[in-house]
């Protein structure tokens, strides 16, 4: 069949590769390490440490607080409320969540396209 | 594995697609889980929308027999529904992170299903009859003034459309202060294990209002948090053993039996790192984003960021095999890291007789590995292959260099089509693999 002039040896193809990846294997990944680093000169020298659990353990958190709304309301007076930029779902620093930035509680009534009658 | 005909190998061949063509995706429909249930009658999935759809596999056309039955809708329903958790000012996703089936003991059906914080246990029952000929009622349900009634007879059941209904029996609440990213049932079919970033907790199927929390690793002071649950699982036959993974690659087996808070671990699991090999990326791509039992309870299979690494429940200091998902991938971590790719949690899992593992990868390819044969194959989930029994030809990423005809270029990978879920029938050759919306089912091809 035309699948066997595609596929080369396996056993052979992994052998070299293998030798190539432990060699080259760790380099590609410091070169991608400072890429980044010269990106983001800020970032932590922990790099696995608490800033990305900290946000994973709160992942998905998007909250209003109707007391702090207030209060920043009140003391901004007639200023404008620090909102959300581009990203609304992120919340940081001190963008207090406006009911505007809330995303619109979805009807969940539709039906599951996979249980819709579409083409197979 | 695939193609060179002859022998045990096995050629995979298209067999149906749910869901919606147009490239669209409201994000409701992102599929989120996928399940066989123990006989693989029944196949589940959950999504974003906290949808739950069963296809049920239609029975065996003996005539016919050039396939397998096919998979059309049994069910569907709402599982869970967005909420807000007002003292915490928190918002619940509705998103489905999880349905195991329980073994079946009657007539019906029962899953649980499982959102950020709510465990649900959902009996799916099949009505068949229904009473009619009441005295006191109306065919249409109106109830008839009794003294209109001047003589009496018998209701009976009379057949009627096959109606499958689910319905929730059981709401496990208010037990996760984080977010559950996993649910086992226990082989003893009365206890299940479900667990958070933080913690693990024991439930009982019959008890909603208590818990008993086996495992907590949360720190006295939330700023020394250095890792988190990623993925737990009850052993298959043992009902005292379970296993959970962490963010930094280790996995430690528990024993129930040993003290009934399970924070010291009876087996961890961990590869030693050249600590020279050390780069930002380590931690990161070493976490580990699935972990799976083999049906035997022998080995278990865990899944990182690049590789599926097969472990010996006897040996601790390092996995048995380890097979390279998408090694090409490894100069690219800057950009993936970037675009939160890297980050992405890929499952995998074991055919039935647990010779090949299998497990998602970018550009709607999928990656299968043969234990015995040492042989892998990619497969790409699109619907260019749609003809059912059309042999799906396998697929190459180039690394670098030249790029043979046929081959791919790693830059030309789409990295927003990811499978990150795959399943395998317990007993046959046939795989459901969810790209983000859609539902693939391929079979092997029957002679």
């Amino acid at each position: 069949m035309s699948q066997k002039q595609e596929e080369e040896n396996p056993a052979e193809e992994t052998g070299e590769e293998k030798q190539d990846t432990q060699e080259k294997g760790i380099l590609p990944e410091r070169a991608e390490e400072a890429k980044l680093k010269a990106k983001y000169p800020s970032l932590g020298q922990k790099p696995g440490g608490s800033d990305f659990l900290m946000k994973r353990l709160q992942k998905g958190q998007k909250y209003f607080d109707s007391g702090d709304y207030n209060m920043a309301k009140a003391k901004m007076k007639n200023k404008q409320l620090p909102s959300a930029g581009p990203d609304k779902n992120l919340v940081t620093g001190d963008h207090i969540p406006t009911p505007q930035d809330l995303p619109q509680r979805k009807s969940s009534l539709v039906t599951s396209k996979l249980a819709g009658g579409q083409v197979e | 594995m695939a193609g060179a005909g002859g022998g045990n190998d096995i050629q995979w061949c298209f067999s149906q697609v749910k869901g919606a063509i147009d490239d669209d995706v409201a994000e409701a429909d992102i599929i989120s889980t996928v399940e066989f249930n123990h006989s693989g009658e029944l196949l589940a999935t959950g999504d974003k929308g906290g949808r739950v759809v069963i296809f049920q596999q239609e029975q065996e056309n003996k005539i016919q027999s050039h396939s397998r039955g096919e998979y059309n809708v049994y069910s569907t329903f709402q599982s869970h529904e967005p909420e807000f958790d007002y003292l915490k000012s928190l918002e619940i996703e509705e998103k489905i992170n999880k349905i195991r089936w329980l073994p079946q003991k009657n007539a019906a059906q029962f899953l649980l299903s499982t959102n950020d914080k709510t465990i649900k246990l959902w009996k799916i029952s099949e009505r068949d009859k229904r009473p009619e000929g009441y005295n006191l009622k109306e065919e249409d349900g109106r109830y008839r003034d009794p003294t209109t009634v001047t003589t009496l007879r018998v209701p009976v059941f009379r057949p009627m459309d096959l109606m499958v209904e689910a319905s929730p029996r059981r709401i496990f609440a208010n037990a996760h202060t984080y977010h559950i990213n996993s649910i086992s049932i226990n082989s003893d079919y009365e206890t299940y294990l479900s667990a958070d970033d933080l913690r693990i907790n024991l439930w009982h199927l019959e008890i909603t209002d208590r818990s008993f929390n086996i495992v907590d690793i949360k720190p006295a002071n939330m700023e020394e948090l250095t890792e988190v649950i990623t993925a737990a699982e009850f052993h298959p036959n043992s009902c005292n053993t379970f296993v959970y993974s962490s963010s930094k690659g280790t996995i430690r087996l528990c024993d129930m039996r040993a003290s009934a808070l399970c924070d010291r671990h009876s087996k961890l699991f961990e590869e030693p790192e050249d600590p020279s090999n050390r780069s930002f990326f380590s931690e990161i791509i070493s976490s580990i984003s699935d972990v799976k039992f083999s049906h035997s309870g022998r080995y278990m299979m865990t899944r990182d960021y690049l590789s599926v690494k097969i472990w010996d429940l006897n040996m601790e200091n390092r996995p048995v095999e380890t097979y390279q998902v998408h090694e090409y991938l490894r100069s690219k971590l800057c950009s993936l890291y970037e675009n939160d790719c890297i980050f992405d949690k890929f499952e995998c899992c074991w055919n039935g007789s647990d010779s090949v593992v299998m497990t998602g990868s970018y550009n709607n390819f999928f990656r299968m590995f043969d234990r015995n044969t040492k042989r892998d194959i990619t497969l790409e989930a699109s619907r260019e292959n749609n003809k059912p029994r059309t042999v799906l030809k396998p697929r190459k990423v180039c690394a670098s260099g030249k790029r043979k005809k046929d081959e791919i270029s790693v830059d030309s990978l789409d990295f927003n089509k990811k499978i990150l879920h795959t399943a395998w029938h317990p007993k046959e050759n046939i795989i459901a693999v969810a790209t983000t919306n859609n539902l693939y089912i391929f079979q092997d091809k029957v002679n």
